[in-house]
């Protein structure tokens, strides 16, 4: 990724020239402050980051970004980075999507992607609607939300983005809140570390489609009683100091325990965090944790190695070359049976 | 045409020669068509390939037509599972595979019933007669025996090839199956045999491809045909074919899909930059991807993609990167494509897009060749959006195609199509190979600082209209682009309705300036005259024997042959206005007939076809004397 720790940049020059056209309020406006933010300690120059995005409110994010950026078409996102990734491995490459763009029409791009694991740095915006057509459900919506376009509420079953992901296999996946500066940037840069696809589910709010869905994990003051912050090696406990409450797995099955002030969580069978089980199905429990009735997860879910798909390409094109030599054109042309007249 | 004998069969007369390591009277003949027919289990493509390479390598004009179903294995003894391969070989310039067979070889009923009435009058039909019980005779759709009706008609020769078969490998540790599998290669070499082909490639083939007994099972067979041949009565003598008198050089027989393939591989050499293509497996264009990604060695990277969708914006992608970027499909593939390519258009990236057209519409018939996918390449995506097209007009011309169209993308900085087609993607003819030395060279150059001022990404090269190739990894180059309407210049977004037209205008100037760089069209016959027949793609063959074919009867035909199909070379309408009339066969509902009468307000009389084959020649020269005959 041509990391260069004595790099000294700042944020400004992460800025680009054009004018943000988010509405007042958007989520999006904080998630491009930190990843400006985050972009200097990365230690990338910036000539080596390309921004890539679908279509969508979350897709206009590139032009704000002062890197390479390609603003490309609905749900491709993906598949345009693979090129990019898969051609140029030293780059450092970031989709920008969201949930109707990433998915509903470009589901099947995520899905290849992820499981490929492409070194890229994917970054979905959730706020459960689609903006920029102005207002219709998306995959993510609940049921039953009213829209323009389910004037007697949605009868789709919506995806939580996690477990899709989990599903996917990625060997990378946290999520994280769009107002919660501290905590995006760190996932940002756990994300960038990854080598392989990093999925981040950033929830974000629409202030004029559907204010309002995540403000129990937003609000400072309920934040801690309606999320979870995972934390590798600790266990999962929430709640105020004076209510704590833990998560406990009973024959697989999460449930929420009391915990007094003086509890050891461990003793109490609380659940201890891991990023790194091989098998998903850690991550999996996980990703069902849904309010009402239990915490919102947010952090890394599950981090994992596994080979990236353009470094095997590479090592593809090294072997080959190594064995073969360099190709030589006159040779493929004359190979096989030819005869002179 | 290739001229016969007058009864249009290899008869025993006039033996002239003796063929080495044959004993029996050998005939010349100035060249002859074979089509091989059988279930498609039955390795019919497998022999129909090896016997053509040992006809290139003998020396022979020839052309392939490769005509199998889309069904890997549909029920034996069926119909639907027949699979054909047509040879035509000369000891003259030939150009098309033959309307009509002269010598069938057909391994079971069903493919008799679908090809013998193909077969030219009083011609050789040679099958399998351990096929022929009642139950293939029924599958295959014959009420009784087929064979003494045909006596009367054809040169009617039954080979037990399967018998003959299991006799030759006795001994050998092969099951039955595997033992009936190699009976192609008896046949094979009764051909070879016949027809005085050496077999020592196909040996040398089979040698690379098996080991231990299914190896010394298919040499075994191969040489008993080629002896079965010699000693049976059957055959009363064999046939010469001498080389064909063509070009000197160094010649290979070349499939178009392994041409535009080269040509891919080529254009990276040529051109010093990575190749990287993107696709999605199809019929016909698979066999871009899979000989594509045979030379990782050569520094190209080969994707296959989730979808077409993904295929194409794989590959945008990697031309952003700076990439020789190529995706291929065919048809139904394609239109997927269309919305990314309108992309393409809008950031002016380079990359080539390659539709290996098949007959359609919607899945249609995967393995059978056309040309109606012109008006779709061409006004498929929304708006105003225009990219070049680049039509091959043979198997070897699909390389020189593809670096045509890598070139052109990258001066001018747009997706270029290259419009090729079943029948080119599967026929093989001997190619010239081309000296690497006479090549064009053209090495990419990216954008880079120190040659430009100010950096802005919509600038345009004065000449070309181009803009610059700024990729990713150049410091003080970074820029945004996007499928928004662009600021002339910036690149910027910018909804302003003058910028919009300007734009747009300046897209289209950019692809029209292409014909610029075009040669003159060649015109085969007189400048000007009564009759013009103009054709484009893999029609050019029949076109051509046709256009000789009516010469040698008295007429003045003129032909020209379309490379270019967008732009138009700009000397076309001029050439057009000399005739004073203009056919154009076209395997479409008259695609490029349409555009050229809109354009040139010219009464182009169309001939088309969409049945899925080539055309014959007898269906041109026909249309050819029905004009000539007609008033205006």
């Amino acid at each position: 990724m041509a990391a260069d720790p004595a790099l000294k940049m700042t944020r400004k020059e992460f800025v680009s020239d054009q004018d943000v056209r988010w509405c007042p309020g958007c989520g999006d406006y904080s998630i491009l402050a930190n990843v400006q933010r985050v972009m200097p300690e990365l230690g990338v120059p910036r000539e080596n980051v390309v921004f890539v995005s679908g279509i969508g409110c979350s897709s206009r994010f590139p032009y704000y970004m002062n890197t390479y950026g390609f603003h490309t078409i609905h749900g491709r996102a993906p598949a345009f980075a693979t090129g990019i990734k898969a051609s140029r491995p030293e780059l450092s490459v970031w989709i920008v999507t969201g949930d109707g763009d990433g998915l509903s029409i470009g589901g099947n791009h995520l899905l290849h992607t992820i499981r490929r694991n492409i070194n890229t740095q994917i970054l979905l915006f959730n706020n459960q609607i689609y903006g920029l057509t102005k207002g219709q459900y998306s995959p993510t919506s609940k049921v039953g939300i009213k829209t323009k376009s389910t004037p007697q509420g949605s009868i789709d079953h919506p995806v939580d983005p996690i477990a899709f992901a989990i599903g996917c296999g990625a060997t990378f996946i946290a999520r994280t809140i769009d107002v919660d500066a501290k905590h995006m940037q760190n996932i940002l840069k756990r994300a960038h570390e990854h080598k392989g696809t990093a999925f981040v589910e950033i929830l974000q709010n629409c202030p004029v489609f559907n204010d309002g869905i995540w403000e129990d994990v937003q609000d400072r003051k309920s934040r801690a009683k309606a999320s979870l912050v995972l934390e590798h090696g600790q266990p999962l406990v929430y709640g105020p100091a004076e209510n704590r409450q833990g998560i406990v797995f009973k024959d697989g099955i999460p449930s929420v325990i009391d915990l007094a002030e003086d509890d050891d969580p461990i003793e109490r069978g609380v659940v201890v965090h891991d990023e790194h089980p091989e098998a998903s199905s850690y991550a999996g429990v996980l990703a069902t944790l849904q309010r009402p009735d239990f915490p919102l997860p947010v952090g890394v879910f599950r981090a994992v190695e596994k080979p990236t798909y353009e470094a095997m390409l590479q090592d593809q094109v090294d072997s080959a070359t190594a064995e073969r030599g360099v190709g030589d054109l006159s040779a493929l042309l004359h190979s096989g049976d030819t005869w002179r007249i | 045409m290739t001229a016969k004998n007058p009864d249009g069969i290899p008869s025993s007369q006039n033996p002239v020669s003796q063929q080495p390591g044959n004993s029996k009277p050998a005939e010349q003949l100035e060249g002859i068509a074979i089509r091989f027919a059988g279930d498609s289990g039955d390795g019919m493509q497998l022999t129909g390939t090896r016997f053509s390479d040992e006809t290139a390598l003998a020396g022979n004009d020839l052309s392939t037509f490769p005509d199998f179903p889309a069904e890997i294995r549909a029920p034996a003894g069926t119909m639907a599972g027949v699979s054909g391969f047509q040879i035509h070989f000369s000891s003259i310039d030939i150009h098309t595979p033959a309307d009509q067979p002269d010598v069938l070889i057909a391994f079971n009923p069903a493919a008799l019933r679908a090809n013998v009435d193909d077969v030219r009058p009083m011609g050789m039909v040679i099958v399998n007669i351990d096929s022929f019980n009642q139950k293939s005779l029924t599958r295959a759709g014959y009420g009784d025996d087929p064979l003494p009706e045909l006596r009367e008609r054809f040169q009617v020769v039954e080979v037990p090839f399967t018998t003959l078969n299991r006799a030759a490998l006795q001994g050998l540790d092969l099951s039955q199956r595997e033992i009936d599998r190699c009976k192609n290669f008896f046949a094979l070499g009764v051909l070879c045999w016949l027809y005085g082909r050496p077999m020592d490639a196909t040996e040398r083939w089979l040698g690379g491809k098996f080991k231990g007994d299914v190896l010394e099972g298919n040499i075994r067979t191969l040489r008993a045909g080629h002896a079965f041949g010699e000693t049976t009565e059957i055959f009363p003598a064999s046939f010469v074919i001498p080389a064909a008198k063509i070009a000197p050089g160094t010649y290979r027989n070349i499939t178009g899909n392994q041409a535009l393939a080269w040509g891919i591989v080529a254009a990276g050499v040529q051109m010093e930059r990575n190749v990287f293509l993107g696709a999605y497996p199809i019929t016909p264009a698979s066999d871009v991807l899979h000989e594509v990604a045979r030379y990782r060695h050569f520094g190209v990277k080969t994707f296959q993609a989730e979808d077409e969708m993904a295929a194409v914006s794989s590959t945008i992608g990697a031309a952003f990167a700076g990439q020789l970027a190529v995706t291929v499909s065919s048809g139904p593939g394609f239109v997927l494509k269309q919305e990314a390519l309108g992309l393409a258009v809008m950031v002016e990236l380079p990359l080539v897009a390659i539709n290996v057209q098949r007959a359609g519409p919607s899945t249609g018939s995967p393995t059978k060749t056309e040309q109606g996918d012109l008006l779709a390449v061409l006004f498929g995506r929304h708006s105003e959006s225009p990219i070049p097209i680049i039509a091959p007009c043979t198997p070897g011309d699909c390389f020189h195609a593809a670096l045509e169209a890598f070139r052109m993308a990258v001066k001018y900085m747009t997706p270029v199509i290259v419009l090729s087609d079943g029948y080119l993607a599967n026929s093989s003819e001997p190619w010239l190979i081309p000296e690497v030395d006479s090549l064009a060279r053209n090495p990419v150059k990216h954008a880079h600082p120190a040659d430009i001022g100010e950096f802005q990404p919509y600038a345009r090269d004065p000449e070309t209209l181009a803009r610059p190739w700024a990729i990713p990894g150049t410091k003080g180059l970074e820029h945004r682009i996007g499928g928004l309407t662009k600021e002339d210049k910036t690149g910027n977004v910018i909804y302003d309705a003058d910028n919009h037209g300007k734009m747009n205008a300046l897209r289209k100037a950019k692809i029209e300036g292409i014909a610029k760089d075009y040669a003159p069209i060649e015109i085969d016959g007189p400048p000007e005259g009564e009759i013009l027949v103009i054709g484009w793609g893999g029609t050019l063959g029949a076109i051509t024997a046709a256009v000789e074919s009516v010469r040698e009867e008295g007429l003045s035909v003129s032909r020209i042959h379309l490379r270019h199909l967008n732009p138009f070379p700009s000397d076309l309408g001029d050439i057009l206005g000399r005739f004073e009339k203009v056919l154009l066969p076209e395997l479409s509902d008259g695609h490029l007939a349409l555009l050229l009468r809109a354009k040139y307000l010219v009464d182009v009389r169309s001939l088309t076809k969409t049945e899925g084959q080539p055309f014959k020649i007898a269906e041109l020269t026909e249309a050819i004397h029905e004009l000539h005959a007609s008033e205006n």
